[in-house]
C-alpha cells in the first residue's frame, strides 16, 4: 500500500512492541505495558493482536485470521484484508498450513506446531479486574502474586452453584506465577495452552499490554483439589461433519426451539468434510438438545 | 446447509462499504458539501475533531468531518490514525499563551483589567430562539462593528494575582526535564500533572462537562472562580538543532482557561488561591473549563484533600476520558461472541438441571 | 572511521528476520538460530550481534557498551541512532565477557520487564563446555554448549535465576549464530 511501511507500522514502533514481546517471553504470563499505537481499525476490534502480528509478521510467512472459530465472520476478513494489503503476504484458512495465526475468542481444534505462533486477540489482558478496577492495585498485586481473591472468587461460586460458574476467560496460573486472562476463549480451549508446541503471543491495544507463553510451558486453570477444573461443550455432534469432540457452535433454526449445531472451527469441520466425514445435516428439536 | 452461512463474510463488507458511501453522499440532486464549507461554516465541528483527533490541521479535520457523516467521535478517530503514522520532525517549545492575538478574553473575577473585556464571537448572550432566517441561505451577515484593540498585550489574570503573591506559582516547580507522552508510553501510576493535561487535552468534551460538573456539585468541589478564559492566535516555534534558535512555523488557535480555586495555606505558609489549567486546539470554552476543573480536582494530593469523588480519582478520569479507546470498546460489543455465548448456555443450562435436580430430590425427600 | 561500513542492505525486512530468530531463541531457550550473515560490521562486534543490536536498540532505549566493545561504539551510535549508556544498568548491554550480573539492572517487581537484556558476544556457540538448560520453552532440559562463558558461569545464572519473575535476560551471540536464555531458565553444569 502506498505511503505505508510494510505491515502498516512503522519501523520504530516495530522495534518498540518487539522489545515488549521479548520480555513477554522472558516473564512468561506477565503483562507488559507498551506503547500501543492508534490503529486504523477501532480499539477493541483487534488492534492489539494486530500489533503484534505485524510487528512479527515477515515476507515469507502465511497469515490465518480467525474469530469465533471461523476464518470468514466479518471482522476476521477484515484483519485478514488489512495485511494481505499492508504486508501483501500470503493468507490461508488451512490451519495447518499458517505459520501466524491471528485468533479472537478460539483456538485451533487442530494441535498447533512448533514452528507456528498464535497471536491473541486481547480485550481485557488484566484477570483481576473484575476484582479491583484499579491497575495500580493489580499491579501490585502480580508483584506479590497476591491472588487470594481470585481463589475466593471461585470458591464462591462453588458454594452458590456447586461449581465454578465462569464458562470463558477462565483465568490460569502460567509457570506456576503469574495469574493470566487467556482472553475470551471458551473454557474448553483452556487445556490446549499447557505445554503448547507453538509460541503464544497476547496482544491488548487499548489496554496497552503484551504478554506471552513460551512452548512448553505450564498453563493451569485455577481450580481445588476436590473441584478440578473441567471444560464444557454442547453434547452432540457436528450436524455437517459429525465430530463428537469439537467445540459447537448452536445455529437456531426456528422459533419451536429447532437447532444446529455445528464445529466452531470452520477450517477443523472443512478438512474434515473433505476427508468424507459427515453428519446428520439436520436441525434437531429442542427435546433432542436438552 | 442455508442456516451456517460460513462464506461471505467478504462480499457483506464491500456491499456495506458501498451502501454507506451511498448513504454519506445522500440525495445527489443536492449539491455536495466542500471541505471548505465544513472549515468555514461547521468551524466549532472541526475544532473539536481537532482536539479530540490531537492533530492540527482544520483541512484533514473538515475532510474526517465530511467522511463521518458529522459524526465528531468517528472523525477524532479519523484524524488519530492518520497521526499516528507521521513522522516527528521536531518538538515544539512552549506556545506563550500571554502572546495570544485575542479574539476573546474574559475574566471573571475582575470589573475591568488591563487590555479589557473583550467579549467576541460568543454565543454566551445569544437567546438561544431557532433564526430562522438562516434557514433561507444566501443573505451573508453585516460585517462586525470592530475597534482597536486597548493594550498591545493583555496579561494573564493569574500573572496579576502572581505578582501579589495571592496564586500559587504556575506549574511544577521542578518540571520533569521531559514531558511525557501517553501517545508514545503507556499510562503508569501516580500520573503526572503533564500527561493527566495531555490526556485531558485530548479528552472527549463531555466526559470532561460531566465531570467538571460533578466537582461543582459537590462532588470533589473546588470553589471554582473563572480567572480568565482567552481565545486567539499563537505562534508555534520550534529550535531546529542545526540553527540553534527558534522558529515560527505558523499559528494555532487555542483556548485557554485559568480557573483561580479554593486557598490554601498553613501555619507557616501564607494562604494562596490554587490553579485549574485547560489548554484546547481551536475555539472550545466548555472543553477548556471543564478541563481545568477536573485538572484541578485530580491535584487532591497536592493540597492533603480527600480523594472521594470521581473527578478526584486520576486513574478514573485518565483512563476514561478517551473517547476513542471508550468508543472502540463499547462498540465491539456488537462483534460476534457467540462462542463465549455458547459456552455460557452451556453453563447455565447444567445449572438449571443441577437446579431442577436439587428441588426434585427435595420434594422427594419431604413427600 | 568504522560508521562508513553499512548497516541493514534492507533494513525492514533483515530486522524482521532477525527479530524471528530472537523470538524464537528467546521463546526455545539454547537453540542456536542465524543472524546477520550479510553485514560486515566493525571489529570486535560479530555479525550477529550487529544484527541484533541493529535490530532492538534506538534512540527510544539505552544501551551500554562495555569496554570490550567500545571500538564499535561509533558505528552503533550511528546506526541504532543512541547515545551510549553510562551506567550498565540500561535497557540493553553489550558486552564480550560476562559482567557481573548484579551491575545490570534485574527489574522491580511490578515492572520486571525494564530488567536490562545483556547481549554477550562469545567465541562459539555449539561447541565448547556442555550446560544443561530446563523451564518454559523446553520440553525436556536441553544440552547447550558454548565457548567463552566464565566456569562459574551456572552459579552465577542460578543467582539471576533465582530473582524470578526479577532478572537479566541473555541474548549470546557468536559469528552469525545467536542463542538466548531468559531470566525463566535454569542451567546445569554438564
Amino acid at each position: 500500500m502506498n505511503g505505508y511501511n510494510f505491515a502498516y507500522l512503522d519501523e520504530q514502533t516495530k522495534r518498540m512492541i518487539r522489545r515488549a514481546l521479548l520480555k513477554a517471553v522472558a516473564i512468561p504470563g506477565h503483562q507488559v505495558p507498551f506503547g500501543s499505537r492508534e490503529m486504523p481499525l477501532p480499539y477493541g476490534w483487534g488492534t492489539g493482536g494486530i500489533q503484534v502480528t505485524a510487528s512479527v509478521l515477515g515476507a515469507g510467512d502465511t497469515l490465518k485470521v480467525i474469530d469465533q472459530g471461523a476464518d470468514d465472520t466479518t471482522n476476521a476478513v477484515s484483519i485478514r484484508r488489512f495485511f494481505a494489503r499492508t504486508a501483501g503476504v500470503a493468507t490461508t484458512t488451512d490451519t495447518a498450513e499458517a505459520t501466524i495465526i491471528q485468533t479472537r475468542h478460539r483456538i485451533p481444534e487442530k494441535q498447533l506446531r512448533e514452528d507456528q505462533i498464535i497471536v491473541y486477540q486481547v480485550p481485557q489482558p488484566e484477570p483481576l479486574s473484575k476484582l479491583e478496577p484499579s491497575r495500580a492495585e493489580t499491579r501490585r498485586m502480580h508483584a506479590l502474586a497476591e491472588y487470594g481473591s481470585m481463589h475466593v472468587r471461585l470458591y464462591e461460586d462453588i458454594t452458590r452453584f456447586g461449581h465454578v460458574a465462569i464458562s470463558y476467560d477462565y483465568p490460569v496460573m502460567v509457570n506456576r506465577r503469574y495469574l493470566m486472562a487467556p482472553s475470551p476463549i471458551p473454557a474448553f480451549d483452556n487445556p490446549k495452552m499447557h505445554m503448547m508446541p507453538a509460541l503464544q503471543l497476547f496482544g491488548a491495544g487499548r489496554e496497552k499490554r503484551i504478554y506471552a507463553i513460551p512452548p512448553y510451558t505450564d498453563v493451569r486453570s485455577l481450580d481445588f483439589d476436590d473441584h478440578p477444573f473441567r471444560t464444557t461443550r454442547a453434547p452432540q455432534c457436528c450436524a455437517l461433519c459429525g465430530a463428537d469432540d469439537s467445540y459447537l457452535d448452536e445455529v437456531v433454526t426456528d422459533d419451536q426451539g429447532g437447532r444446529m449445531f455445528v464445529c466452531s472451527d470452520t477450517d477443523h469441520c472443512e478438512s474434515r468434510q473433505a476427508e468424507g466425514h459427515t453428519g446428520t445435516g439436520e436441525p434437531i428439536t429442542r427435546e433432542a438438545a436438552e | 446447509m442455508a442456516y451456517v452461512a460460513v462464506k461471505g463474510g467478504e462480499r457483506a463488507i464491500d456491499n456495506a462499504h458501498a451502501w454507506l458511501a451511498e448513504d454519506r453522499r445522500g440525495d445527489p440532486s443536492v449539491p455536495e458539501i466542500s471541505l471548505a464549507q465544513i472549515q468555514q461554516q461547521l468551524g466549532r465541528s472541526v475544532d473539536r475533531v481537532m482536539a479530540e483527533g490531537s492533530l492540527y490541521d482544520p483541512h484533514l479535520a473538515a475532510l474526517a468531518v465530511k467522511q463521518a457523516q458529522g459524526d465528531i467521535i468517528e472523525a477524532a478517530f479519523l484524524l488519530r490514525a492518520y497521526r499516528t503514522t507521521l513522522p516527528r520532525f521536531a518538538y515544539a517549545t512552549p506556545v506563550d499563551t500571554a502572546a495570544m492575538q485575542i479574539r476573546r478574553r474574559i475574566s471573571a473575577v475582575y470589573k475591568d483589567l488591563p487590555g479589557g473585556q473583550v467579549l467576541g464571537p460568543t454565543y454566551d448572550y445569544t437567546h438561544r430562539l431557532l433564526d430562522f432566517a438562516l434557514a433561507a441561505e444566501g443573505h451573508p451577515p453585516a460585517p462586525a462593528a470592530t475597534a482597536p484593540a486597548e493594550a498591545a498585550t493583555m496579561p494573564r489574570v493569574s500573572d496579576i494575582l502572581r505578582g501579589e503573591d495571592l496564586i500559587e506559582p504556575d506549574g511544577d516547580p521542578n518540571p520533569p526535564a521531559e514531558p511525557g507522552d501517553l501517545t508514545r508510553e503507556p499510562l503508569a501510576f501516580p500520573a503526572g500533572r503533564d500527561v493527566r493535561l495531555q490526556a485531558l487535552a485530548r479528552g472527549d468534551e463531555g466526559f470532561l462537562l460531566a465531570m467538571g460538573y460533578s466537582t461543582q456539585r459537590g462532588w470533589g468541589g473546588t470553589h471554582p472562580f473563572v480567572g480568565e478564559i482567552r481565545v486567539g492566535e499563537c505562534a508555534v516555534e520550534i529550535t531546529p538543532p542545526e540553527l540553534g534558535f527558534a522558529i515560527d512555523i505558523g499559528d494555532i488557535t487555542l483556548t485557554e482557561c485559568q480557573m483561580v480555586n479554593q486557598f490554601k495555606g498553613s501555619k507557616t505558609k501564607p494562604p494562596q488561591f490554587t490553579r485549574g489549567y485547560g489548554l484546547v486546539f481551536g475555539h472550545a470554552e466548555r472543553k477548556a473549563m471543564g478541563m481545568a476543573l477536573v485538572d484541578r480536582a485530580m491535584r487532591h494530593d497536592e493540597f492533603a484533600e480527600e480523594p472521594n469523588a470521581p473527578a478526584q480519582n486520576v486513574e478514573f478520569v485518565v483512563y476514561h476520558s478517551d473517547n476513542i479507546e471508550g468508543t472502540g470498546f463499547v462498540e465491539h460489543l456488537k462483534l460476534p461472541h457467540y462462542v463465549d455465548f455458547q459456552s455460557e448456555l452451556e453453563t447455565i443450562r447444567r445449572m438449571r438441571r443441577e437446579a431442577e435436580a436439587n428441588a426434585a430430590s427435595l420434594k422427594e425427600a419431604a413427600e | 572511521m568504522s560508521i562508513d561500513l553499512p548497516g541493514f542492505a534492507d533494513p525492514v525486512a533483515q530486522a524482521q528476520s532477525t527479530f524471528r530468530a530472537v523470538l524464537d531463541a528467546m521463546a526455545r531457550p539454547g537453540t542456536l538460530h542465524d543472524a546477520g550473515n550479510t553485514l560486515t560490521p566493525p571489529a570486535p562486534l560479530a555479525p550477529a550481534t550487529a544484527a541484533v543490536l541493529l535490530t532492538l536498540v534506538d534512540h527510544d532505549t539505552t544501551l551500554h557498551i562495555a569496554p570490550d566493545c567500545v571500538a564499535a561504539t561509533a558505528w552503533l551510535t550511528f546506526h541504532c541512532g543512541t547515545a551510549p549508556a553510562s551506567s550498565p544498568a540500561s535497557a540493553f548491554a553489550l558486552a564480550r565477557t560476562l559482567p557481573d550480573l548484579a551491575t545490570l539492572n534485574a527489574g522491580t517487581d511490578e515492572a520486571p520487564e525494564s530488567a536490562t537484556t545483556l547481549v554477550l558476544q562469545v567465541a562459539a556457540l555449539g561447541t565448547g563446555p556442555e550446560f544443561t538448560l530446563s523451564g518454559p520453552g523446553l520440553k525436556s532440559p536441553a544440552a547447550f554448549r558454548a565457548e567463552g562463558l566464565p566456569p562459574d558461569f551456572a552459579a552465577r545464572w542460578a543467582e539471576n535465576h533465582a530473582l524470578f519473575p526479577r532478572g537479566i535476560d541473555l541474548i549470546l551471540c557468536a559469528g552469525t549464530t545467536l542463542a538466548a536464555i531468559p531470566r525463566s531458565i535454569t542451567v546445569q553444569e554438564g
